[in-house]
């Protein structure tokens, strides 16, 4: 049928602005950057931007369901912890200690929708809690920074392929296509959409609400640590930071709203959080290129992410009956 | 033998008995109409049929076998499809994601996207629709359209029996026409439907077969065309009287402006061209079946609405009301008392006190410090004089029943001496007694000088209680009963428009009092 684009453009629209505006502000970043964009530049910049981008697209399946997954950040500092731990040794020993903590990734998700869904707690109280306790786990592991991963694994994934191309970029592409493809197309990720878009509706129309809610948490469980083992990658060693922990988590929330993801359910896409993670990434480096203070860096990125906000905000204008401001 | 039948089926929620020995008999091929008044049992009857709700008493049989259906799942396996008033469509998805939404087509675990834009293709066609794209997002429709997926969506189950509640009062004329040929293919290709419909005319297009129920039996099944509306009319009314009202005093008339004058009020296509007058010390009810504007009406007036025409004037001066907080305000003077109490109207787990308090407190203030003493001297009087039975202001609102939970809710808005009060239905599910209370509390408020616009779906009330009845019908004021004239009969055949004057005359002379 002819049109269909537009249905096309109308249903992405918010992953196509956040790759539009991530493509514009890169473009300016490379144009600027005082050594041009050689592959070690971009290799350096694509580390910190996946990461970021691992953890929202975590944070996003969450959102997606209209929850919220307060825990990522400390999901993310618990894999690091243990990876730092027992991915090492021979390549059987890595293996399996690669497996190892991405199951932890996926418990700790577990434990999330389990409590989100048969506790009936509110998502933002479990996650605070919960994300607590992962990082009191995280502390029992590792008292002080230290540990090693396996350099060979390492390397693999934060170094250059043949041509210059960042490893971490391939591994990221291979996320969505393994993890986030499937999730989207399946059933299962059909209903996470429909629970957030309006739970009523999904239940009349006999959706499993439960199972979608919690694959969304465990899902989401197993990025973060991915996300976890990604870090460990690139420090070499664990490290129980708090610090660290909250402010991935408010980061990936941030990224979740620049990549045009309503943080009230049922819209937009994990490549839309990637690409808002890569922007949020980006705004700090263009900071650097300009000689600003990096003490202007949190004002910088607090303005862009009101002015995503706005933007996101525009339709509550059409609203004719303002209890719908409310409901 | 009947493809589906009800036989003695009864059901009640609480003291209420919604349906009792209920029998109705559904052919297939035939599109069978269910009549009847608000409250008279037809949700009831089709929410059992869907499997909603599970009855208390009586047999259903499928193909002569008995059935029963823990869930709407288990009744859309035996091939029963409902279109339920309320949209169960998921916004944020598409067209075609929502019509496979129960179950859709599968290929290696993931969505098989191609065979499920067929069948949404498929699907839109047999309900009329094909000019929808199964791409669109269901959020970006207008409601018609909206309603025409919802019939796909239900065809896509492929049923045996399809349900249609009120399916047709969110359809423009030109779905609706459509509707009515999707409908009557779907009769030749030997569906059973079942159709309620509170409009009149369109029973007679399509029904072969209607049932009448009336407090909750069902009175009568005949072929369409052996009754006159008057017959039916007749049939749906009849409701045990058994409240007792306050008199109505004779009320001198006056040369004061009305204490609210409403003129072409028109809000999108929910509202059209409201005029009407309320004065001091009188009850004006509205009427008609449920949803046909009434709420918005009362939403309007108080401000919620955006982008409504007209004029509304207070005391005779045009106003315009930009929301509850204005519409509080001494010179207007205005109380909403809404239609949800739990929602709208409480905030559950504050206390009683707090509750009362809330749209008072800027009168109970001073230099925005709430003052104790009066605060708990107001309280106190709207507690007794509205007799609210609870354990002391300070039990949270959440713990009081149904009835005093309400009390507390247009206690709140007393305790600003509201000079105009609308009230959203406000006796529903509260028990006899405080329904009494209501009664005479609102008309000592009218003896004092206040005007009230009062919706009711209960048609004794209207009867019993207002000093003129507004009818409406599609958003709009089809009929004006005064005094004796307001009758149990008027308001039903006024409500299904079946009235013999133009409505046009009527609403003339309402202007002039």
């Amino acid at each position: 049928m002819s049109g269909d684009w537009s249905y096309w453009l109308r249903e992405h629209r918010g992953t196509l602005l956040a790759f539009a505006a991530f493509v514009a502000m890169f473009a300016v970043y490379a144009a600027n950057h005082p050594a041009g964009l050689n592959a070690n530049v971009a290799t350096t910049a694509a580390n910190k931007g996946v990461l970021l981008a691992i953890v929202a697209m975590a944070q996003t399946v969450v959102v997606l369901t209209s929850g919220i997954d307060l825990s990522v950040g400390m999901v993310m500092v618990l894999a690091n912890c243990l990876a730092s731990t027992i991915v090492v040794g021979s390549p059987a020993a890595t293996a399996l200690g690669v497996v190892g903590v991405l199951a932890t990734g996926c418990l700790c998700g577990a434990v999330n929708g389990v409590i989100v869904i048969y506790g009936r707690l509110q998502p933002i109280v479990t996650t605070i809690a919960t994300g607590s306790v992962f990082y009191g786990a995280a502390l029992a592991l590792r008292r002080v920074p230290g540990g090693d991963i396996d350099s060979t694994l390492a390397d693999a994934l934060t170094g250059q392929l043949p041509g210059g191309i960042p490893a971490s970029l391939v591994l990221l592409a291979a996320l969505v296509v393994t993890v986030w493809m499937p999730f989207r197309r399946s059933a299962l990720g059909r209903a996470a959409y429909a629970v957030g878009s309006s739970e009523v509706a999904a239940y009349m129309s006999g959706v499993p609400i439960r199972r979608a809610k919690f694959a969304a948490y465990m899902l989401s469980g197993l990025l973060a640590s991915m996300a976890g083992l990604f870090l460990t990658c690139v420090t070499y060693s664990g490290e129980a930071s708090a610090a660290n922990g909250g402010s991935y988590t408010l980061y990936s929330i941030a990224a979740v709203v620049l990549g045009g993801i309503s943080l009230f359910g049922g819209s937009g896409s994990a490549i839309g959080a990637i690409f808002g993670a890569l922007m949020f990434r980006t705004i700090g480096d263009l900071l650097f290129v300009f000689n600003v203070e990096p003490l202007w860096q949190p004002l910088f990125q607090g303005v862009v992410l009101v002015a995503a906000v706005c933007l996101g905000s525009l339709r509550l204008l059409r609203i004719r009956n303002r209890l719908d401001l409310y409901g | 033998m009947s493809l589906f039948a009800m036989e003695g089926v009864s059901k009640r929620f609480g003291g209420v008995r919604a349906l009792s020995n209920a029998d109705i008999a559904i052919e297939a091929g035939r599109i069978h109409a269910v009549l009847g008044e608000n409250g008279a049992g037809k949700s009831t009857l089709i929410k059992i049929m869907a499997g909603v709700i599970a009855p208390d008493e009586g047999r259903m049989t499928l193909d002569g076998a008995p059935v029963a259906f823990a869930s709407p799942a288990a009744a859309n396996a035996a091939g029963i499809a409902c279109i339920f008033q309320e949209l169960s469509l998921i916004p944020d998805l598409s067209v075609a994601d929502n019509i496979s939404i129960s179950n859709p087509p599968r290929r290696f675990g993931l969505i098989d996207r191609r065979a499920q834009r067929r069948a949404a293709e498929e699907a839109l066609a047999r309900a009329g629709a094909e000019n929808i794209h199964p791409l669109a997002l269901v959020k970006d429709l207008s409601l018609s359209r909206r309603q025409m997926v919802e019939i796909a969506k239900a065809l896509a189950r492929a049923p045996r029996i399809l349900i249609l509640d009120e399916a047709t009062s969110a359809l423009t004329a030109a779905d609706v026409t459509k509707i009515y040929g999707v409908l009557k293919r779907l009769r030749a290709e030997g569906l059973a439907l079942i159709y309620i419909s509170h409009r009149m005319h369109e029973i007679t297009e399509l029904a072969d077969e209607c049932t009448v129920f009336c407090n909750g039996r069902s009175v009568a099944t005949y072929a369409a065309g052996t009754k006159t509306d008057n017959e039916v009319v007749e049939l749906m009314i009849g409701r045990e009287y058994n409240a007792v009202f306050p008199p109505r005093p004779a009320r001198a008339p006056s040369d004061a402006p009305p204490l609210l004058e409403v003129r072409k009020l028109t809000w999108t296509n929910r509202l059209s061209d409201i005029s009407l007058r309320l004065h001091a010390g009188e009850v004006i009810g509205l009427g008609g079946l449920d949803g046909q504007g009434q709420r918005e009406l009362l939403l309007a007036l108080f401000g919620v609405l955006q982008g409504t025409t007209g004029e509304v004037a207070i005391d005779g001066k045009a106003v315009a009301i930009s929301g509850p907080y204005a519409a509080k305000r001494r010179e207007i003077g205005m109380a909403l008392i809404p239609e949800d109490r739990k929602t709208e109207g409480l905030m559950l787990p504050m206390s009683v006190r707090d509750n009362l308090s809330f749209a008072a407190l800027s009168r109970l203030s001073r230099f925005g410090v709430v003052d104790r003493t009066a605060e708990r001297a107001a309280v106190d009087r709207v507690v007794r004089l509205l007799a609210v039975r609870t354990d002391g202001v300070d039990v949270p609102a959440g713990a009081l029943s149904g009835g005093n939970q309400q009390k507390v809710v247009i206690g709140k808005w007393l305790m600003m001496a509201p000079r105009i009060l609308l009230l959203n239905d406000p006796t529903r599910g509260i028990d006899v007694g405080t329904k009494q209370e209501m009664y005479q509390l609102l008309r000592a408020l009218a003896n004092d000088g206040a005007g009230i616009l009062f919706y009711s779906t209960d048609y004794d009330e209207l009867v019993g209680c207002c000093d003129r009845v507004l009818v409406m019908y599609d958003g709009a004021i089809v009929r004006e009963l005064v005094g004796a004239d307001i009758t149990e009969r008027a308001l039903v055949s006024s409500a299904l428009n079946l009235g013999t004057e133009p409505a046009a005359a009527t609403t003339a002379q309402a202007a002039q009092p």
